[in-house]
């Protein structure tokens, strides 16, 4: 006889009860699954139950050949499309040791400051509306358009655009690229003053956020809670400071830190992170240099034989691909170091004996996306 | 009392009813009929008034959050919340496993007889009442807040731990908020001197009692619309739904027309405060009057009573709907928090500064 397989349950003390949120609830953002033992509404135990939307993408890898690699890692954490696209793409050109041109990355950095910024209107929209002010909700679709309209024209895709290969670009920016980016960062610095007044300042949502869920430095590092998660906890952690790619090196831009460690530092972090991203576009978007938008690459791509490693800074923390090459054109193994999944184990030690009106909080604050913790 | 041209109209209307029905049935059957009457009238507003409410939250909300909301059944999608209604009455009724199935059914029905009862009080103009208590402020706290025995009995016997949560909630919440509401409401009745709807009315012919009373008055009306609103389980104060934390809360379970019930109901409640928040503080159905100036007032009272009276509450209706969609949503313990140590210090003071203001005459 086939044996059920049953999930474990935590064990139970007196007067405490388990509830399931998820794999369909409105707060986890999608299906993740959190066994959560309370006592009346007090959060005692939680246990994330991960996997219902694992794709096996890192085993897929293994039969998928680079250029492949990069569309599958659209889908891992479909908020940084663009930033994942990028990992992929270093690894191949450090492996390799090619140098893509000036304007590639140009266009490599603007995007990716773009897809912070959407990502974070993305996060502080459905923040929002965890917290329940449900107009949040409709400010941060309403501006995050604006960037899917830019990346429509120049990449041919809103959500997972695929648009960077090894050595370059799938093709060049549209002409009208640089006038939107400008005219959406002038319109964008006038709503995100909208942001600040509905949220940033409203007493309640400081009260339902400050001292709530707090997280020392240690712990973020023991953690290995990176990202405006871990930034928000004093933890210097920005790979673009620490290890610079594209044009990390040549731009100005502060790393935001917050020592308080609660969830309104971790809010606090991702909205003056949305300035600097601004502040970086700002500097490049008038100096892409003319040039070729990809370098000469081979028709196949095999990386010589030896492990890799590559980091990258999404807009939820540091991503990591480790890779196996046997000098074939797949990979022997390609392990993802997601920053969700590592941002997901905090989420027990923090949000203990608080409210479950405050695990939403926390949850939302740690900006986690599901298919990133699965992939 | 000003000469109102609409005042006669009510009234001459309900007696040619009256007189009718007992000049051809016996008393008996008259007082039967005339009942039903009044009671399908109730119904038929309590439903319209509920559905254009729906529609009306619909397009404040959409306004607030860049939407066009509902516009493609009927002219500006006025048919739309009727549309969905219909649908609602022929959804199927899911029953529970291992639910408490009389208390199940139950719930929805005393959550809408108990904001059906408090309507019955209100006037809508002048003589426009069904009754006339001379306690009637007292009776539509006292009914209205019957609500949270059907919140309650809703979440214990949905058999499902989120609908329990936000039942908990809501108990602990409504409990509280009622104190602020009937006290705020009692600075008024100490400066109007009665608990009567239509002898309320009539002391603000001249001046409402927001004005009349100043600044505690005015404290109170504040209170009166936070506590309200906390009342009727509205946003920044939904913690009974939470949609984000318990998925819909103690109406998770409920599906088709029970579920209609809740809705309808939560938005009668929403019109039943407004309703007594421009009755008590605004003046209800009595035009806007100065003393002295007599041609201004007659322009006044050309204006309807009840368009008067749809107005005061359409605008208090309207500030709520904004406070639902502008705030986050509260934690359970910082609600206690407001309602215990601010709002019932704030009030029990005012009561005592309203108090002193009428006893030293100085309220206009």
């Amino acid at each position: 006889m086939k044996e059920v397989i049953h999930t474990p349950v935590p064990s139970v003390e007196e007067e405490e009860y388990h509830i399931n949120m998820g794999p369909q609830h409105p707060s986890t953002h999608g299906v993740l699954r959190l066994v959560v033992t309370l006592q009346g509404e007090i959060v005692k135990k939680l246990k994330p139950h991960c996997g219902y939307i694992h794709r096996g993408m890192e085993k897929m890898c293994e039969k998928d050949t680079y250029p492949q690699i990069i569309h599958l890692t659209d889908r891992m954490d479909y908020l940084s499309a663009h930033i994942n696209n990028h990992a992929v793409c270093l690894l191949v050109e450090n492996a390799l040791q090619i140098e893509v041109p000036e304007r590639v990355k140009y266009i490599r950095t603007i995007m990716d400051e773009l897809c912070r910024i959407q990502s974070h209107q993305l996060w502080w929209a459905s923040f929002g509306m965890d917290l329940g002010g449900l107009t949040c909700f409709f400010y941060g679709l309403r501006d995050r358009e604006k960037i899917l309209d830019i990346w429509e024209e120049s990449t041919g895709a809103r959500f997972l655009q695929s648009y960077y290969t090894p050595g370059g670009l799938m093709w060049d920016i549209h002409p009208n690229f640089q006038k939107r980016t400008k005219e959406f960062l002038k319109y964008f610095r006038k709503k995100i003053k909208d942001y600040e007044r509905i949220l940033s300042g409203n007493v309640i949502f400081r009260e339902r956020s400050r001292k709530i869920g707090l997280m020392t430095k240690e712990e973020a590092i023991s953690y290995g809670v990176t990202g405006p998660s871990g930034r928000g906890s004093g933890f210097s952690c920005d790979v673009r400071k620490h290890h610079p790619y594209g044009l990390y090196d040549k731009v100005d831009f502060k790393e935001i830190l917050y020592q308080q460690g609660d969830t309104l530092a971790r809010y606090m972090v991702r909205m003056d992170e949305m300035y600097e991203s601004m502040h970086i576009i700002d500097q490049l978007i008038d100096n892409i240099p003319q040039g070729d938008y990809s370098a000469k690459m081979k028709a196949v791509i095999k990386l010589p034989a030896g492990e890799y490693y590559q980091r990258v800074e999404t807009a939820r923390g540091d991503l990591g691909l480790y890779c196996i090459s046997d000098g074939n054109k797949t990979p022997y193994r390609l392990k993802f170091r997601t920053p969700s999944f590592s941002n997901l184990s905090i989420l027990d030690h923090i949000s203990r004996d608080l409210k479950i009106a405050d695990l939403v909080a926390i949850g939302g604050s740690l900006d986690l996306v599901i298919p990133d913790i699965d992939r | 009392m000003a000469s109102n041209i609409y005042d006669n109209f009510v009234y001459s209307l309900t007696q040619w009813i009256h007189n009718g029905l007992y000049h051809m049935l016996p008393p008996v059957w008259a007082l039967v009929v005339e009942l039903t009457i009044i009671g399908l009238v109730f119904l038929i507003f309590y439903a319209l008034v509920g559905l254009f409410l729906v529609y009306a939250e619909r397009k404040v909300c959409a306004f607030m959050q860049n939407r066009i909301g509902p516009n493609r059944v009927g002219p500006y999608g006025i048919f739309q919340t009727i549309a969905d209604f219909i649908k609602l009455l022929m959804k199927e009724l899911v029953t529970i496993k291992n639910s408490d199935k009389l208390l199940f059914n139950l719930a929805p029905f005393i959550v809408i007889i108990a904001s059906f009862m408090a309507i019955a009080a209100i006037p809508f103009a002048k003589g426009l009442h069904a009754i006339d208590f001379d306690i009637g402020i007292l009776y539509v706290i006292a009914v209205s807040s019957l609500g949270v025995v059907g919140v309650l009995l809703a979440g214990w016997s949905s058999n499902n731990k989120y609908s329990l949560i936000g039942a908990m909630r809501s108990g602990a919440q409504i409990i509280s908020y009622e104190l602020s509401v009937g006290m705020s409401l009692l600075t008024i009745i100490i400066l109007a001197g009665t608990m009567q709807f239509s002898e309320l009315v009539a002391g603000q012919e001249y001046g409402w009692y927001i004005f009349k009373g100043h600044i505690p008055a005015f404290i109170a009306f504040v209170v009166f619309l936070i506590a309200s609103t906390a009342e009727t389980n509205r946003g920044p104060f939904d913690l009974a739904e939470a949609e984000s934390e318990l998925t819909a809360g103690f109406h998770t379970e409920y599906s088709g027309i029970k579920f209609a019930f809740f809705f309808l109901a939560e938005y009668m409640n929403m019109f039943i405060v407004a309703s007594i928040a421009a009755t008590v503080f605004l003046g209800g159905w009595m035009p806007f009057h100065v003393w002295g100036w007599t041609g201004f007032n007659q322009v006044m009272d050309y204006i309807p009573p009840s368009i008067w009276y749809i107005g005061k509450t359409g605008f208090v209706i309207f500030l709520m709907m904004l406070f639902k969609w502008t705030f986050p949503r509260l934690r359970i313990d910082q609600l206690l928090t407001l309602e215990w140590k601010y709002l019932l210090p704030i009030n029990l003071f005012n009561i005592l500064l309203m108090a002193f203001i009428v006893l030293m005459g100085w309220h206009f």
